[in-house]
């Protein structure tokens, strides 16, 4: 397949299809239906509130730290639900791919943008909070459009590769899992990095090489509050600040041909 | 002629093999055991073996086998959901498979939207979806519900929805399998009268199917594939008589011995004979009936002939034709049948029955099958005497 089908005229029409239909499907039989897009972030977020700034009392030297976590959870879930999601994408189309043939990768890709558009809803709600909360605005805002970007990419080379993984391997869906589970305490999202500065900074280097670590810390500093310790204080190379990148840019090119390589089978090994 | 056809479907050494899974299917575990003992941890098997030929644009082309024989593997690869591992399948223009109808259906979607989803599955986009979308919502004749859930059809309307988007899709080329002939006999009616008007329309068509009759009846020419292998290309009427003799040479199909026996009947059927089993049209069908009725239960005899399709062709019983019952303890009866019928394969079913012919002792569905062969080219069911005259 060359890249320049990826998206061809054909593939778009499938792929918002296959989005409509995840939405139309998705609030199904439920009486409020789509409002829920927006009030389960909204309960979400107003438990999270509770319990972190008024109980546990984490990040009181952080500005708007209400918005800060905000901010990291709907990153955090965006991340998780897309990869989820690719993961499940083909074999619970198996009865599809085993009478059509059609572009697998447009599954995956629904899959992730499905996600997309949840944590699009996310963020509406995100920025009533920082309107509520006060948060100033700058432009630097707008560096969320990139970092966004980098974060989806991220996730879906993690979900084509889980996609394919779990093909072969049913256990892939528990090993992953497992892994988002650790992997969630291994990121900065529920405590400050600073809190683990104290305890070693080593660590909080090595944490900050994640690419979902760096984005959710850059993401804070562009639209919540300068008082986030990003990579770029961190580490005093240069080269280790572009590692995120590098694994994000190794992980989609490893993860789309190991999909592309693995495809072939689908069909015959569902 | 041939020459002159543009090619629409080519097949070249296609050799096609899975590996199927010992056991414990797709467990990252298992691969670890296998892995460490040296095993494979799986068999090979090649459905496909070295398989070519060429469909010719405007050809309506038959793929026949019995199960198990790799058509349905051979139409997979040809619709592109396996990838042959060696060889290679080259289509000229756009391909429209139908392995199933309405597949990616879903019930809570409406009507509407079930059409526009499928369409993209097949690979249409949406301006050639919408130019298809009133012609199968009329051909469905359910212009009115189309924005309703799916889950609010009945199964037949459902059905009727999905074979819509079949006949409709406009496709270069169709490849359908024999899923579309299943059904009542009025949906049968509707799909022939559809390939029908295909055949008019000079539309390359491959059709998959064990059914000799739906074959003859379409096809310009046909594969004929045994065991993965070609086992024939060419005609329509000689791939059906070479497949309907292979056909036959294996043992007989399941007769009720393979059913459960409820209750050991009280008058038996112990076999039937036959004075032979090919036939020209016309010839003298000669059945023994030998039956045991230890009881001397006063008996009454039944015998059936269906098609190959199932169809009822014909039957009768000693009852209806005013014979007297029999209440020996072990004999035989003798019908004699003239079969005007169209060439073909057909099955035998006898039955010993009550006094007055209303109930059954024991019933053999389809104990023997009997080949006409084909001497003539004709269609339906009754060989009927004809004769042409010019005037």
């Amino acid at each position: 397949m060359k890249l320049s089908n990826i998206f061809n005229k054909k593939n778009r029409v499938l792929l918002r299809e296959l989005v409509v239909t995840d939405f139309k499907l998705r609030y199904q039989g439920s009486a409020l239906g789509y409002l829920w897009s927006i009030l389960k972030p909204l309960f979400l977020f107003a438990i999270l509130y509770l319990v972190f700034d008024q109980f546990l009392r984490l990040g009181r030297d952080i500005e708007y730290f209400p918005v800060y976590l905000l901010l990291g959870i709907v990153l955090w879930t965006f991340f998780t639900e897309a990869t989820n999601n690719g993961l499940q994408s083909i074999i619970s189309r198996g009865d599809l791919i085993r009478k059509i043939n059609f572009p697998k990768y447009i599954i995956v890709i629904s899959g992730t943008v499905s996600s997309l558009i949840n944590m699009g809803i996310n963020l509406i709600v995100v920025g009533v909070f920082m309107i509520i909360q006060g948060v100033p605005v700058s432009w630097d805002i707008l560096l969320l459009i990139p970092l966004i970007a980098e974060l989806y990419i991220f996730a879906l080379a993690l979900a084509f590769l889980l996609a394919a993984l779990n093909v072969k391997f049913r256990d892939a869906g528990y090993i992953w899992e497992v892994f988002l589970q650790a992997f969630f305490y291994a990121t900065p999202i529920l405590y400050p990095l600073a809190m683990v500065i104290d305890q070693s900074a080593f660590a909080a280097k090595i944490i900050m090489l994640s690419p979902v670590a760096q984005v959710i810390q850059d993401a804070r500093y562009a639209a919540v509050t300068e008082n986030t310790i990003t990579g770029a204080q961190l580490y005093s190379h240069w080269y280790i600040v572009l590692i995120p990148f590098v694994i994000v840019f190794v992980s989609i090119i490893v993860g789309g041909l190991y999909f592309k390589k693995n495809s072939k089978q689908f069909a015959e090994n569902i | 002629m041939a020459d002159k056809q543009n090619i629409a479907v080519q097949v070249e050494h296609v050799t096609k093999s899975f590996k199927i899974p010992l056991e414990g299917s797709s467990g990252l575990k298992q691969k670890l055991i296998n892995q460490l003992r040296g095993r494979k941890g799986y068999r090979t098997f090649t459905p496909l073996k070295d398989i070519s030929f060429t469909i010719n644009e405007g050809e309506f082309f038959g793929i026949v086998g019995k199960n198990g024989s790799g058509k349905s593997t051979l139409l997979k690869t040809i619709a592109g959901i396996y990838n042959p591992n060696e060889g290679a399948v080259n289509v000229n223009g756009s391909l429209v498979p139908f392995i199933e109808l309405g597949v990616g259906f879903n019930p809570e979607l409406t009507g509407r939207e079930n059409v526009y989803l499928n369409g993209a599955l097949l690979g249409f986009n949406h301006k050639e979806i919408e130019a298809m979308y009133d012609d199968i919502v009329e051909f469905a004749e359910l212009s009115e519900f189309m924005e309703e859930r799916l889950k609010n059809y009945s199964s037949g309307m459902q059905v009727r929805l999905a074979f819509s988007i079949a006949i409709k899709a406009q496709g270069d080329i169709l490849l359908l399998d024999e899923v579309l002939a299943v059904g009542d006999a009025a949906f049968q009616q509707k799909c022939y009268k559809y390939f029908d008007s295909l055949k008019d329309k000079k539309k390359t068509v491959i059709l998959v199917t064990h059914d000799m009759a739906a074959v003859s009846r379409f096809c310009d020419r046909a594969l004929y594939i045994d065991e993965g292998e070609v086992s024939l290309i060419g005609s329509t009427r000689s791939v059906a008589n070479k497949y309907l003799e292979d056909n036959y040479n294996r043992t007989p199909g399941a007769t009720s011995e393979d059913d459960e026996v409820v209750e050991k009947p009280r008058a038996t059927v112990k076999k039937l004979t036959v004075n032979a089993t090919k036939f020209d049209i016309g010839d003298e069908l000669k059945a023994t009936i030998h039956y045991e009725n230890p009881e001397s239960i006063p008996l009454h005899f039944g015998f059936q002939l269906f098609g190959q399709d199932g169809s009822y062709v014909f039957g009768t019983n000693t009852n209806n034709n005013g014979l007297a019952t029999s209440t020996k303890q072990k004999g035989s009866i003798e019908m004699k049948v003239k079969l005007d019928l169209v060439p073909g394969l057909y099955f035998i079913t006898v039955a010993t029955m009550d006094k007055g012919a209303n109930g059954v002792y024991d019933y053999r569905t389809n104990i023997e099958k009997i080949i006409i062969r084909k001497s003539t080219e004709v269609g339906g069911v009754a060989f009927l005497d004809y004769e042409w005259d010019a005037k």
